[in-house]
């Protein structure tokens, strides 16, 4: 059985024992304990099930590469599936549940899925699945979604009660990871005067190296890690932080770092996780390696573990895992797991050395210690069900025939290790595979490259494939390292299978990857069906697809399959490491933006007024503007028909201030508009106002608008509400990369100025009664412009409309927008002045035969499609958009264009309703001849109206067409003219 | 002047660092070339300023000079006086390629005052912006959040900051957020 230690434990805190809860039962641990370490000192080995066969899974890894210890962690609103017991600090009231366990972590039925394991090998979903076809969504899909998945997806009833950030942070040098490579680099670094920031994702500061031994500058370990940590913190160039993983390198040296901040404090006012968002000139990957496993039969069976984890529970918490450990290993190092067990007073019936001849200095010591060492030999099996009890040993170089049987709880494993290679390899640093070592380590020769095409990570100690203490502190250190006292150790031999020559049972269940059920024999499979490749096999196989991303199990994986495939290592070569290193809450990746400020929305001046006023929002790009104001017991759409009728007949006013506006001025604002815009603005006389059309280059159109002339060397632009902040850029652009000649100056005004449309057959009357300008027709008509002071308010006054009404469009500074705005409602008062939103906006344009850029237009759309030829200069030379539009395919007689749909029954054409034509396309879809752009009920009209664009449609007058309707129905529409209101104009010259 | 009211109408919080209402501003910009002596002597003489140096600005009380672009300066003053800043900025630079326009209202102005590292902290955790780096005296444009915004340090314990009128609400509700009590990082200071 696993226990607490009665002595020891470095990270622990005996004075402070915490309570939690384990799959409903109460436990105990200590400040400092990981939610591992506690369970197995509550001798929790069994903790999960895994994702395919239901096998009990025990904790394998001590750290982040755990792939077996996943659990719920909190409850209701806190609940969070898939949290890693491994490096999960424990807190006093924790709650934590097994996952994918039915209908218990003991008796698991899903269990019966090891009776089909032949039949849920490699490829089982593409395999097993097909036929017949109607058993998938009956039978195949409810019992995979009942037996699969890891976790349980949190409520969605409840919203996340914690806060999220980010933090941006800059330095010279970012230093990754804290164990003792990266405390030397950092040392390095800020001796050299550089802006440091050296960030370790555990609690804790030099990594595992405290309980490996040795000692450097003649200090142990520890000491030496205490020094450096003072030296750091006393320099005022070092910032350095636990708690923190580095979880991604990206271009330019941007790095995202990931902070646990409140995870163990729930409820807390501090953030629960900080997404740390950095830019680095230099990064240093000091990540460590990690163990592998080895590949023997039952090597998934609790209590198995890696040689290095055994150790750390001993060292870190006092854990020993079981009473009677196993150790079975290719390398030296795992005799300190031996020697870490002895010394715990606990047994060590035998190390298994898959060596013929064994190793060096460590293994004298573990056999003057006493320990019986077994070289060349190997674990046949394990044997036991929800935890070890014993293991079967075979030669190394043999099939497995059974030499010995001894009895054991835990089998300390260790395969060699493998560099964290993931920072060098995310932005495109290379590996190559060091042979004497067994393992991918960066080449330096091909480090991820800035913008200057030299590298911008390198990696220090084990990341850099550095193995034994001094190797890894030369790497970090250079000249400055320490002087390193440690045993030296005998080389690794590769062992990808144990034994080599294993038959069909046993490599069918040795497992590769814990997570997923991926074991040897389906990695054989895969390659024998063909899959050669590194990334087919993955997905094909599903190996290192699981939450631990294949950390354990991609080295021993791909060694596999390139033996099947009779290639060596390097040519089969790794998947792609992508960032998040270990997967980041979604919390932190969103940090303050959820709730209110989920997104900016904008407001105008009259936002609170258009609130109090019942107004029923729409969405236009960040704005919120109103669709229509309904009073009680209107629906919407009585409310649009009341607001049109009242603003034809009498006065409708609209707030307008989101439409965009801006200044052009300089001696060639005149040059620079007649290029920008289709039509001539060159020769638009001050105080007039001129529509205008804006094309991209290719000739479709992106925004229109009115142009008034503020003075001879100065414009105003009006733009759509969307384009504002677009054609803007749009001007800049093109003035700062391709006109930088012409003397151009703009100036985005928008937001300065709140401007609201006084529209209807009474609108003047409301100039009048503001009084200080005239609105006549003789001081003001149609399509001029005025500044001057409305009611004491500095004003002007554009006469334009848009509903085809009499209107005036008045902008006043945006400060006194509110009290403009009451100002009009009294001074209408008398006319039942009735504020409009934009629904009734644009039925009314679209009663008169106005397009809308995103209705008529969506990118593929000419001036010339909708009939604009008229704004469309021909004595320019030349403006955006001229060449596009002389194009071959611009110029077919056949373009669909814009024409009026009038229904012959009255009803609406259901809004992208399509006309269809007869015969039928390639693909069997009945052939179209034009669609719907704009449909609506007219009030004003009595009926349905519609504008779309139309094969040859102006040329076709008076034709019927019919628009089929999801119902299967059919409506039939006229083609007639698009302007279906006051097609005289004399409303808005009234 | 007809009620005139800024956009967060003197709302305020406070956490780690105080978010107020600054008010109403006058706010000019001014386009041209600003290593010309023609536009630095009529800033000089029309607004009283020295022109501010690369992302740099020029503080007189309620007035001041701040560095936006290569070509172009914001010119800080009273409210009431924007129009006429403007007015004489286009007069004095007749014959020069410039533009002044008054763009008071397209603005909102905060005012964040705290201790130092919680005042760079709080901007760092919504600004890509270097703080280390960042002194009294100087400006940053850059985004806040989701919204673009500038800032400037007046003293080591007051920020302004700007963004556009119709963010306003979003930028106050955000820092908001931001400075609410717990959030230390630790990093400044």
């Amino acid at each position: 059985m696993s226990t607490r230690l009665a002595t020891g434990g470095r990270r622990i805190d005996r004075t402070k024992p915490l309570s939690f809860t384990f799959d409903g039962s109460r436990l105990t641990g200590f400040a400092g304990d990981t939610l591992a370490s506690a369970l197995l000192a509550n001798d929790r080995m069994l903790v999960g099930r895994s994702f395919k066969y239901h096998r009990p899974r025990g904790i394998v890894a001590a750290g982040v590469e755990e792939p077996n210890a996943l659990v719920n962690l909190g409850t209701g609103a806190r609940h969070e599936p898939n949290q890693r017991a491994t490096t999960t600090a424990l807190f006093d009231g924790l709650v934590a549940t097994p996952q994918n366990v039915w209908p218990s972590l003991d008796h698991d039925i899903g269990a019966v899925n090891g009776l089909f394991a032949p039949a849920l090998a490699a490829g089982f979903y593409y395999k097993m699945f097909l036929y017949p076809r109607a058993f998938w969504k009956h039978v195949y899909e409810p019992f995979i979604r009942r037996s699969a998945g890891l976790g349980r997806a949190p409520d969605p009833a409840h919203d996340d009660p914690d806060r999220y950030e980010h933090f941006h942070a800059f330095c010279d040098v970012l230093v990754a990871g804290g164990g003792v490579a990266g405390l030397q680099a950092a040392l390095v670094a800020g001796r050299a005067g550089r802006r440091v920031l050296l960030l370790e994702q555990t609690t804790d500061w030099g990594g595992r190296a405290p309980v490996d031994g040795g000692t450097l500058d003649g200090l142990t370990v520890d000491d030496w890690i205490g020094r450096a940590v003072a030296e750091l913190t006393s320099r005022p160039n070092v910032r350095l932080r636990t708690g923190v993983m580095v979880a991604g390198v990206y271009d330019h040296g941007y790095v995202l770092g990931y902070e646990t901040v409140a995870d163990h404090t729930p409820g807390a006012a501090a953030p629960r996780h900080r997404l740390w968002r950095i830019r680095a000139t230099q990064i240093i990957s000091a990540t460590g390696a990690i163990e592998r496993p080895l590949s023997f039969a039952g090597n998934d069976i609790p209590g198995v573990m890696l040689a290095s984890a055994v150790r750390d529970y001993i060292a870190h918490y006092a854990v020993s895992p079981g009473d009677r450990v196993v150790v079975v290993t290719n390398n030296d190092d795992a005799y300190r797991t031996a020697l870490a067990v002895h010394r715990a007073g606990l047994a060590v019936p035998v190390i298994l050395d898959a060596r013929p001849s064994g190793g060096g200095a460590l293994m004298a010591e573990a056999r003057a210690a006493g320990l019986r060492v077994e070289t060349g030999r190997a674990i046949a099996k394990v044997q036991g069900g929800k935890r070890v009890t014993g293991v079967t040993i075979c030669a190394q170089a043999g099939e497995g025939a059974v030499l010995d049987t001894i009895a054991c709880d835990v089998v300390a494993m260790s395969g060699g290790w493998s560099p964290v290679v993931h920072l060098w390899s995310h932005c495109g640093g290379k590996l190559i595979w060091d042979d004497a070592r067994a393992l991918f380590r960066p080449d330096a020769t091909r480090p991820p490259t800035d913008q200057t095409g030299a590298g911008f990570v390198t990696c220090a100690g084990g990341a850099n494939g550095a193995m034994t203490l001094a190797e890894v502190m030369a790497d970090a250190g250079g000249a400055a390292a320490p002087q390193v006292a440690a045993p030296t150790e005998a080389p690794l031999a590769p062992v990808w299978l144990m034994p080599q020559g294993a038959g069909v049972k046993l490599r069918s269940k040795a497992w590769l990857d814990f997570q997923n059920d991926v074991k040897v024999s389906d990695v054989q499979l895969a390659a024998r069906e063909g899959y050669q490749s590194v990334e087919h096999a993955k997905r094909y196989t599903t190996l290192g697809m699981a939450t631990d991303q294949g950390k354990l199990s991609n080295i021993n994986g791909l060694a596999i399959l390139s033996d099947a495939l009779g290639q060596p290592i390097p040519q089969t070569g790794t998947t792609t490491f992508r960032p998040p290193y270990a997967p980041i809450s979604m919390g932190a990746i969103g940090g303050a933006a959820r709730g209110d400020v989920f997104q900016p929305v904008r407001r105008t001046c009259l936002y609170d007024w258009h609130e109090a006023a019942g107004a029923h929002w729409e969405p236009v790009g960040q704005w919120r503007r109103p669709y229509c104001y309904p009073r009680a017991g209107e629906t919407h759409a009585d409310a649009v028909r009341r607001e049109i009728t009242a603003t034809r007949t009498s006065l409708g006013l609209l707030d307008a201030s989101t439409l965009g506006k801006l200044v052009v001025k300089g001696a060639d604002a005149g040059k620079f508009l007649d290029l920008i815009y289709t039509n001539m603005m060159s020769t638009l006389p001050v105080g007039r106002c001129r529509y205008g059309l804006m094309c991209n280059e290719n000739g479709f159109l992106i925004d229109d608008g009115v142009v008034a002339r503020l003075s001879d060397d100065t414009f105003l632009c009006h733009t759509t509400t969307g384009g504002a902040d677009r054609i803007y850029a749009h001007m800049e652009d093109w003035l700062q990369t391709e006109w930088f000649d012409l003397q151009v100056y703009v100036a985005n005004v928008t937001e300065h100025w709140a401007q609201f449309a006084v529209v209807g057959p009474n609108a003047r009357r409301v100039l009048e009664n503001l009084g200080g300008m005239d609105g006549s027709n003789a001081a003001l008509p149609h399509m001029n412009w005025a500044a001057g002071t409305l009611g004491g308010v500095t004003a002007r006054v554009f006469r334009i409309s848009f509903s085809g009404e009499l209107s005036y469009e008045i902008a006043v500074p945006a400060s006194q927008g509110r009290a403009f705005w009451d100002m009009l409602l009294a001074a209408g008062a008398a006319f039942d002045a009735t504020p409009y939103g934009t629904e009734a906006l644009h039925v009314m344009r679209a009663e008169k035969g106005f397009i809308m850029i995103g209705d008529e237009t969506d990118g593929t759309v000419i001036p010339q499609d909708l009939g604009l030829d008229w704004a469309i200069s021909r004595k320019k030379a030349d403006f955006i958009g001229k060449r596009g539009q002389e194009r071959m395919r611009m110029q077919d007689p056949d373009r669909w264009k814009l024409v009026g749909l009038e229904t012959l029954d009255g009803s609406v054409i259901p809004d992208g309703a399509y006309a269809v034509d007869a015969g039928r396309n390639a693909n069997g879809q009945r052939n179209t001849q034009g669609r719907v752009t704009s449909t609506y009920h007219s009030p004003t009209l009595g009926r349905g109206i519609a504008m779309g664009l139309v094969r040859r449609g102006p040329d076709r007058m008076g034709e019927v067409i019919e628009f089929p309707k999801l119902d299967g129905s059919s409506v039939k529409a006229r083609i007639v003219s698009p302007v279906f209101y006051d097609p005289k104009g004399e409303k808005q010259d009234a | 002047m007809h009620d005139a009211v800024s956009a967060l109408a003197g709302a305020t919080v406070s956490g780690r660092v105080t978010v107020s209402d600054g008010g109403l501003r006058g706010m000019v910009t001014l386009r041209g070339d600003l290593a010309s002596p023609a536009v630095a002597a009529a800033l000089q003489a029309v607004a009283g300023m020295a022109m501010p140096g690369l992302r740099r600005v020029v503080l007189n009380g309620d007035r001041g000079a701040l560095w936006m672009s290569p070509d172009e300066v914001m010119i800080l003053l009273p409210h009431r006086d924007a129009d006429a800043m403007a007015t004489a900025l286009t007069a004095a630079l007749a014959g020069t390629h410039h533009l002044a326009v008054n763009v008071s209202d397209a603005r909102a102005v905060l005012r964040l005052t705290g201790p130092d590292d919680a005042l760079r902290e709080t901007l760092a955790k919504l600004a890509p912006v270097d703080m280390d780096l960042f002194a009294v005296g100087d400006i940053r444009r850059t985004r806040l959040g989701q919204v673009a915004c500038a800032f400037w340090m007046t003293d080591s314990g007051t920020v302004e900051l700007i963004c556009f009128r119709s963010a306003a609400r979003y930028v106050f509700d955000l820092l908001s957020v931001t400075v609410a009590e717990g959030g230390a990082v630790g990093h400044f200071g």
